[in-house]
């Protein structure tokens, strides 16, 4: 049985999106198979992200209403043979997605993959709930600000009350993915501090993800950043990330942090 | 025509009790309604989607002043579910039903003959007897943080949380209130009438704290408090606080 993931922030536009396409993309091109579902019924975007939106044909509402079936709408990507998409509908409106149907294809799609990775589209309503009930673990994604780290801390509750796991006493594993973080404006003191945010949502944290140009040139080039370019600063941290969701043992560096360990000790005095 | 009764069972009223937030307005009103748009001000939502008793008992204002209030605290979006102390008399139709004081309801069984031949009670009859404070008071441990959004209420005694309140979370006590980690919610102790209790955390940031009622703000605390271990408690009408180590 496959793992099923929910990426999650209740805050729009932080960085779910493209942490799906390339967390899906690192796990895919160490072999394992990988399916990224869109969550976001009315406005879908991972597959610009995954450049696949030319090749949508049949998406997730089709198969919920029994219309089209599962293989029909799963579009294999065009790099990796073990990464599939499951499009959200852009034209629907997300009271198609039914509980029943989630669950139908979800089950489905743990019966094939090794990883089912869902986007949730922002906020706490229905879609939100629909993408995360399945999870057996989730990434909260957070930007370093104080309206994002609520609203995650909001989605935490709802992923401890409102999930499958949750219903049935058990322990939903959660990770935090800091995204967009930006080590001059840290140093500043104008966003906030790794620690303060891992203080105040106390879940740990799977990566820290640095705030760059990267990111949106690979979304332009219709290329998960994972794939893009494999050696830029937010592939590597997406990278790191997928191992450790594999449950390796890692430890993190914050981005832009040059000291380094040698730097910790001597730094200081070098400055 | 008469129907036939063939079920045996009798319908099931069970009784329930809520915590409500009461409000008690004084005189004049209009000077009371500009505090309770300053409080609703700096605490957004507070009174969204929460049953609200009136309490009118000891104020002197006609039915036509207390139709006026009932519907200026609707535009406030404040939804009274029912008036305590006041005359029958003064609750006309279109008015929340009166209430008396909120005792602990067992479930009732009413049988459906009883009930037909049964007479409503008049409202000033039977004294009111007022909530005991319980000589145990009970204890609710939370193992995890609060998190945005939630609110743990628990009116029977007092409540421990191992771990952070988070900002947009609430813990409402009839008793003490004890925060092992930040309190950045609202916490309100001693909801049921319970001057002696208090509030403890390990580190203080919250919106709102109240004891048995008395408000109070983080921006109305001393800078010096906040971030710090403090514990709070009333004195007279007051809160006071004060670092603990
Ligand atoms: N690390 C990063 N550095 C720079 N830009 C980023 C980074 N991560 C995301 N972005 C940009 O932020 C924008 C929003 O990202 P994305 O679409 O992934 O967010 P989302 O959480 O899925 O949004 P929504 O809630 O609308 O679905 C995009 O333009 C994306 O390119
Ligand atoms: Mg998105």
């Amino acid at each position: 049985m496959g793992k099923v993931i929910v990426v999650t922030s209740g805050k729009g536009g932080v960085g779910k999106t493209t942490s799906t396409a390339a967390l899906g993309a690192a796990l895919a091109q160490n072999g394992e198979r990988v399916v990224v579902v869109d969550f976001d019924v009315g406005l879908r975007n991972l597959d610009l992200v995954m450049g696949a939106e030319r090749r949508v044909v049949y998406d997730l509402v089709n198969v919920i209403q029994g219309e089209a079936k599962l293989t029909q709408a799963l579009i294999r990507d065009k790099r990796l043979e073990s990464l599939f998409l499951l499009p959200a509908s852009q034209t629907r409106d997300k009271d198609n997605l039914t509980t029943e149907g989630v669950d139908r294809v979800i089950t489905e799609l743990k019966r094939v993959f090794d990883w089912v990775i869902c986007d949730s589209p922002a906020g706490i309503e229905r879609g939100a709930t629909l993408a995360m009930r399945h999870a057996d673990m989730a990434v909260v994604v957070t930007n370093p600000e104080v309206s994002s780290v609520r609203d995650s801390d909001r989605i935490i509750g709802l992923l401890d009350s409102k999930t499958l796991k949750a219903e049935r006493g058990e322990r939903m594993e959660k990770h935090l993915m800091l995204t967009r973080y930006d080590s001059a404006r840290a140093d500043r003191g104008d966003m906030l501090k790794v620690d303060d945010v891992l203080e105040i949502l106390s879940i740990p944290l799977v990566g820290i993800i640095p705030e760059s140009s990267d990111v949106l040139r690979a979304s332009n080039m219709g290329a998960p950043v994972t794939l893009a370019d494999a050696r830029c600063a937010p592939a590597m941290a997406y990278f790191e990330a997928a191992r450790r969701l594999r449950g390796e043992q890692l430890p993190i560096t914050i981005p832009g942090d040059k000291r380094g360990i040698f730097g910790k000790i001597f730094g200081r005095k070098a400055a | 025509m008469t129907k036939v009764l063939t079920d045996a069972r009798s319908i099931r009223i069970k009784g329930r009790s809520f915590l409500a937030l009461v409000l008690s307005p004084d005189l004049p009103l209009d000077d009371w309604l500009v505090r309770l748009d300053d409080l609703a001000s700096r605490s957004a939502g507070f009174f969204l989607d929460r049953p609200v008793v009136l309490d009118v008992t000891g104020l002197a204002i006609d039915k036509v002043q207390l139709k006026e209030l009932f519907e200026q605290l609707a535009e406030r979006n404040v939804r009274i579910m029912g008036i305590e102390g006041a005359r029958p008399s003064m609750l006309g139709p279109g008015m929340p039903p009166a209430m008396k004081g909120g005792k602990p309801a067992a479930d009732i069984e009413v049988k459906e003959r009883e009930a037909a031949c049964e007479e409503p009670e008049s409202v000033d009859t039977a004294p009111v007897e007022l909530p005991q404070v319980r000589a145990i008071t009970q204890s609710l441990v939370i193992n995890e943080p609060v998190r945005s959004g939630q609110s743990i209420i628990f009116p029977e005694g007092d409540v421990t949380i191992v771990g952070s309140v988070a900002s947009g979370a609430e813990v409402i006590a009839g008793g003490s209130i004890h925060v092992y980690g930040a309190l950045r919610g609202r916490a309100m102790a001693g909801t049921t009438g319970n001057s002696a209790s208090r509030i403890f955390c390990r580190k203080l940031e919250a919106e709102l704290v109240a004891i048995d009622g008395i408000y109070k703000m983080i921006e109305d605390m001393s800078p010096a408090l906040v971030g710090q271990p403090v514990q709070l408690w009333l004195d007279g009408d007051s809160i006071m606080a004060s670092t603990i180590i």
